[in-house]
């Protein structure tokens, strides 16, 4: 349970993918669960796909037509808690925020981790960015069995 | 005696805030920190902070304490600083006597802003005095600051946003965090760090506190015990882990020594993380000319303290005379800033504590 141990469940988390359709493009999955004041998402938006409004602590909604799966709110957001996540084949390509070093490499496979920190799968490294906008959070893009959709997060280690 | 109209008490966000914004109101201001560095607890943040963009959101909070301190830079001609001063007395008829460079300083001021932030709560545990267990702002300093391991193996005692926080400063130092215990029955801080922490391997045990430490020369494992939904203690339920740390982050109180010199009045609102000084709108406590701004008028996220201070300093220039061009119109958008930072689920429990202390009326 979110409250107990910081994890979300299936139904939570699926309310933050659109459905299977619109993941044929990179859409942001934003899994910001509870109200707490904070808006970088919405404000770092070049295509204002992300609605939070005047109140900051109401939750992100996220407009899919509008959104292109760039990336810019999966390392602006405080909390890392956005991902982009597309279709692609049998497989999904995901754009992951990362505050680790040593960084993945292109062309690795590292360990694909779900939300409670298990190793679910294989994650191949197809890109890494690490700008000067990005303030020290890089954007990891990988690719993983489209049987993770819902499960994986994040990358663990070099396999 | 040193004659300076307006003091600041404190270099961390609050008072760097109240310097900055006094500087731009054209107030010559004096600010005084006890550390060699100004920044407060902000120069040991490396995340991101929340909030929007008024608050600098976003940004890093070491990177924005060098933003503020670039901008009194610009305003040095008007901003005084001295660091390593320990502010040692606040007297009724504001002098402010300061240790500083092994010289007994007195300052003669005409408002004064106290900034000086908090100071953590400490766990009362068998064997709590080993070393090795350090509280939340020692093992940021010594990361963050001087580059130092606390250790190898940590457990974290609280689940707060800087228990949240620092862990993930630990695991990003490469520190294994055994676990985090929280008592209470649910995780205190955002859930978005928490399950930052949860998917890379950290568990988080909520109902369940630290009993013990146990070790020779230093703490080499502890007992934690469960709690039931009475906070006592669960027999049988005892479970060890071998740690070469402990992080202590129970919260923090408001460090109002100075004030208390003074006469100020205040309450004791745990809420608030303490004893509170009661203030107006304005941050002017129930002595005229003198004033409170962050964590010391009460615990709460930086980002607030960074609003407080700079009303707080709006309203000392307008005292002093030296209103700022545009006063009317920030002290309506600060106080807006405000009420929006605590209008959400986690402004709950300040909200509350405010109501509780209540507010004076705004001494004219």
């Amino acid at each position: 349970m979110l409250n107990k141990d910081g994890v979300p469940s299936l139904d939570q988390i699926k309310t933050c993918f659109p459905n299977l359709e619109s993941l044929q493009k990179p859409k942001a999955i934003i899994e910001c669960y509870e109200e707490i004041p904070c808006n970088p998402c919405s404000t770092s938006c070049p295509f204002k796909a992300i609605y939070i409004g005047p109140n900051i602590n109401k939750r992100p909604q996220v407009d899919f037509n509008k959104c292109t799966g760039c990336g810019v709110c999966v390392y602006s957001c405080p909390g890392l808690a956005i991902s982009v996540a597309q279709l692609v084949g049998k497989e999904v390509r995901f754009k992951i925020s990362y505050e680790f070093l040593p960084l993945p490499q292109v062309g690795e496979i590292w360990t694909a981790i779900n939300r409670s920190g298990q190793m679910i799968g294989k994650a191949k490294i197809e890109k890494v960015t690490l700008t000067k906008v990005q303030d020290k959070t890089a954007l990891i893009q990988v690719l993983v069995d489209s049987s993770l959709l819902y499960d994986f997060i994040t990358v663990g280690k070099k396999i | 005696m040193i004659k300076r109209a307006l003091v600041v008490i404190g270099g961390g966000p609050a008072g760097l805030c109240a310097a900055k914004i006094a500087a731009e109101a054209g107030q010559p201001v004096l600010l005084i920190d006890r550390n060699p560095y100004l920044g407060g607890q902000l120069i040991k943040q490396t995340h991101m902070f929340f909030g929007s963009e008024k608050q600098y959101a976003k940004t890093r909070g070491f990177q924005i304490a060098r933003n503020f301190l670039a901008e009194l830079e610009q305003a040095s001609q008007l901003v005084e600083i001295w660091t390593d001063a320990t502010v040692v007395g606040l007297y009724p008829d504001f002098v402010v006597t300061v240790y500083r460079h092994n010289q007994y300083l007195k300052v003669q001021a005409e408002a004064i802003i106290v900034a000086t932030g908090a100071s953590e709560k400490v766990l009362a545990f068998e064997n709590n005095d080993l070393p090795g267990i350090y509280g939340a702002g020692a093992v940021q300093t010594l990361m963050n600051v001087y580059g130092v391991k606390p250790g190898h193996q940590v457990v974290m005692v609280g689940s707060g946003n800087i228990g949240l926080i620092v862990s993930y400063q630990l695991l990003q130092a490469g520190v294994e965090v055994v676990c985090i215990l929280e008592a209470a029955p649910t995780i205190g801080g955002y859930k978005v760090h928490a399950s930052k922490l949860r998917r890379l391997g950290v568990e988080i045990y909520t109902s369940r506190t630290i009993k013990k430490a146990l070790g020779k020369e230093a703490v080499e494992k502890i007992i934690t015990v469960a709690l039931d939904e009475k906070w006592q203690e669960i027999p049988g339920s005892e479970r060890e882990f071998a740690v070469d740390a402990v992080c202590i982050a129970v919260g923090l109180t408001p460090l109002t020594n100075v004030l208390g010199m003074m006469g100020v009045k205040m309450k004791y609102v745990s809420e608030l993380g303490g004893l509170v000084p009661m203030t107006n709108d304005y941050y002017e406590t129930s002595i005229p000319h003198l004033f409170v701004c962050g964590d010391a008028a009460g615990i709460e996220e930086a980002s607030s303290a960074i609003v407080e201070g700079n009303l707080a300093g709006l309203a000392a220039c307008y005292k002093l005379g030296k209103s700022h061009p545009h006063h009317q119109k920030l002290v309506a958008d600060y106080q807006e800033q405000l009420r929006i930072l605590r209008e959400g689920p986690f402004g709950v429990k300040i909200r509350q504590g405010l109501a509780k202390l209540g507010g004076l009326e705004d001494v004219k």
